[in-house]
Formats: C-alpha cells, structure tokens, sequence
C-alpha cells in the first residue's frame, strides 16, 4: 500500500517530457518533487503563471507570487505571467497537456465529482470543471476508499459531477488503473504487496483484469 | 492625458451605494483592493452582489464586508477557508452562486472586450449547465455563459499613472486586468502613482481608456493566506 509520496512518486513517472502540466491540491502537488532528472517540465499554475518553482526560501517569500493553492512560490527562468483569461485561455485551448488533480469520486466511464458535499462542504469548484472540461490527458491521485472505507472507483458518482467522461488514469494507494473510452476501470498495476483480491474489493465499478498484473516499479 | 486621480478611497468609492454588483480583483488574498475594501466597511454599504473569485478569509479582504454582512450575493467560483462565509450560507442568509473559475475570467473578458458572451466546455454535464444554451461545436458541447454587468469594478495594481494605466507584479495581476476591462466605472488603487509619461507604455497591462478613478494606497499590509517556504 502507498502513502502520499509514493502515490506522487508513481505518477511523477507519467509525465512527457517537453510537456506543459497544470497540478492540483494536494496529492497533485506533491509530483513535482519527483520529476525525474531526465525529464523537462513546466509546470502551470492557474492564477496566471507558467514556469512555477519550489517553495521561497524565508528570504524570498513575496506576497504578490503564490500558486493557486495560495502557497508562496518562486518562478524558475523563463516564467510568464499572465491574466486569468489567458490562462483559462490556453487550458481551453488545450496548450495543456496534462491535468493532475484529486477526486471524491470517479466512475467507471471517467466522469469525476471533486468539489461539493451537498449539505456538507460547499467550497466551490475554481478552476477544476475548466480543466477536466478540456485537458488533453488527465490524471487522477486519490484514495482508493473513503474514510467510511466506501469504495470511490464507481459505476457512477453519487456526488454532483465536476466533469463528464474525462479521467483517463487512476492512481491510488493500491493500483494504476485506466479508464477505458468503453468504460470500465482496467487494472495496469498493483501497489507493492497489494493482491489483484484486495483491489477488487475495493472497487465497485465495473474492473477489468487482463492476465497477470505487475507490481509498481520504483527505480 | 486625461487625469483619472481621486484622493484616497473614501472619494474613490464615495458614489457606491446599497444594492449595487460590485467586482473585486484579486486571488486568494493576492492582488485585492484592500484600501477600497476598508473604505466600503467603514461606510457599511449593505446588499451588494459581489463577484470576486473568493470571498477573503474571515477577518481579512471580503471577509471584512461579509462580518458587518455587506454582502447579499457573492459570484465566486472557491469560498473555502472562510468560516463565516460557510455560517452565512448554511444559515441562508447569503446568497452564493458558485461558477467556475475560466467562466469567471471569460465572462469579465467578454465586458471588456464587448461581446454579449462566450461559449465554454467547462460546466458541461454538471449542475452548473442547468438551464443555459448548450450549442455543439465540432462534435464537442458548450455552455453559453453571458458577460458580467457590473456597476463598478475595483482592482489593485502595482503601478499606475495618473492617466489610469496601469501595471501589476507577479501573480497579483490574476483577475484584476479583465475585471478592470469589465467595470461600467473602474477604481483602480495602486502601490506608486506616477505622472503621465513615467511608465513605459510597452509595459501597460491596462489602458487608462478602462479606468476611471486611481489613487495611491499606503501602508499595504498585503496579508498572505499560505505562507510555505522550502527548508
């Protein structure tokens, strides 16, 4: 089973190179400590920057340079900064190529809910209905199972939709799954001394288990 | 140069009144007016429909107006982190209507650039399209979403010139160039407030033709939400 790290770890092999990633909250953020030293990346903030850093030290700490999870940050050489209408702009026009982000909930045939509890937790949904609306490959970290241990790989969602038939992979602390454009969730990979048994416990859509699956690699 | 200088934010608002939309630049707590803000707590305008990105924090930015319950209606597409927003909506007594972020932006821009409205993908399929046009374009569905109309919009700018250009710094720019393309009058408040002449017009983010109103702010306090720094 993955912790948070391992989880960022796994998908951080997911990532072009020469490719535009926008991350979200969360798990999301955490990848870019793991991009692999081969690989170059620019990474895409939605408040209007491309060319995101790490984190300031003390001394650079700016009021006016944060990410849109409102984390101070740094730009790297070569960052832009623009208005939130270009940078919605370039995400609808698919300048993009992969979104990151977490779910409550995702179903079957890649519809995914990550912004409201109705009666629970209103927060809105910023800029993640734009995103899944239009990136050309997004990827979802998430928990397998919720805290209630409900499992939250489904047929469909329960919770109000952030975008429909839009997931295409999905890693969690048990498994690499894909959603196939047929629907179905396509087991790729087990987390370390997962059994394909306990992933098929903890899934309720529909699972697809093609010959033998392999452990994740962590080299 | 048409001069567009007020002395402070107290002339700068002085013609906003009960009921009006009002649009604050600003994400997070980065890059909003908070001059302007102070000025509409301590004149205590009340039912004003805010749209703003987020809604501040409970004693900063938005927050402010939301304590002295200013604010009948926010447009806002996060509210998280903001205790008495989440009592106020739960209570019924504010009116939230939650949209996402690039429909925000696009519908600021489509006020300023003059188009009645644009089309977007995002929404689609989710309670957010409820009872809007759905047009399909190339095989793929879009939600027609119409420009803001808003009495004034009030942006925060780094620099600014007396004729009513301005510019901004870093990630403080996010919302407030469209939303200061977007206001029927636009107050803009500025960190240095130059002469006609001493800001170089390549770098104009915002031509002083949007602007009405601009004063110098002092004593920024420029609060951060989520101070993270490296090791």
């Amino acid at each position: 089973m993955l912790d948070k790290e391992a989880i960022a770890k796994r998908i951080a092999q997911e990532i072009q190179n020469n490719s535009y990633v926008n991350l979200g909250i969360g798990i999301p953020t955490l990848v870019a400590n793991y991009i692999p030293k081969n690989i170059q990346v620019c990474f895409q903030s939605e408040n209007g920057l491309l060319g995101m850093g790490p984190f300031p030290r003390e001394i650079e700490v700016d009021a006016d340079l944060i990410n849109a999870g409102k984390q101070t940050i740094t730009m790297l050489p070569g960052a832009a900064i623009f208005d939130s209408a270009m940078s919605f702009g370039m995400i609808h026009a698919q300048k993009i190529d992969l979104t990151i982000l977490g779910a409550m909930e995702v179903s079957e045939n890649g519809d995914i809910a990550n912004w409201k509890i109705p009666g629970k937790m209103v927060k809105g949904m910023g800029g993640a209905m734009d995103l899944v609306a239009s990136a050309k490959n997004i990827i979802v970290a998430m928990q397998h199972v919720n805290k209630a241990g409900e499992s939250k790989l489904l047929q469909a969602c329960t919770l109000p939709l952030t975008g429909i038939r839009c997931v295409k992979k999905i890693v969690t602390e048990l498994a690499v799954l894909a959603v196939l454009p047929e629907g179905g969730f396509k087991l790729l990979e087990r987390a370390p001394g997962v059994s394909v048994e306990a992933i098929k416990k903890a899934t309720l859509g529909k699972l697809i288990i093609e010959g033998q699956i392999p452990e994740m690699s962590f080299d | 140069m048409i001069n567009k200088k007020v002395a402070n934010a107290e002339e700068a608002i002085n013609d906003i009144k009960d009921g009006d939309t009002l649009m604050l630049g600003g994400f997070g707590l980065c890059g909003i007016p908070e001059k302007c803000i102070a000025a509409l707590v301590s004149k205590g305008i009340k039912n004003l429909t805010c749209i703003s990105n987020n809604a501040g924090v409970d004693d900063f930015g938005i927050g402010l107006m939301l304590q002295q319950k200013q604010v009948k209606k926010m447009v806002s597409s996060y509210v998280g982190e903001n205790a008495e927003f989440e009592r106020q909506l739960l209570s019924g007594e504010l009116d939230v209507e939650l949209i996402p972020q690039g429909t925000l932006a696009f519908r600021c821009m489509a006020a300023g650039y003059g188009m009645p409205a644009i089309f977007t993908p995002a929404g689609i399929g989710t309670e957010v399209a409820i009872g809007k046009e759905v047009r399909n374009f190339n095989g793929k569905d879009y939600l027609l979403e119409k420009a803001f109309e808003a009495n004034f919009a009030i942006v925060k700018a780094w620099k600014g010139d007396t004729a009513g250009n301005l510019i901004f710094k870093a990630t403080s720019r996010n919302f407030n160039t469209v939303m200061a393309m977007a206001g029927r009058i636009t107050i803009a408040e500025v960190e240095e407030l130059v002469e006609p002449g001493e800001l170089d017009p390549n770098q104009i983010h915002v031509p002083g033709i949007y602007v009405h109103r601009i004063f110098k702010g002092s004593d920024y306090e420029k609060r951060i939400e989520k101070k993270t720094t490296s090791i």
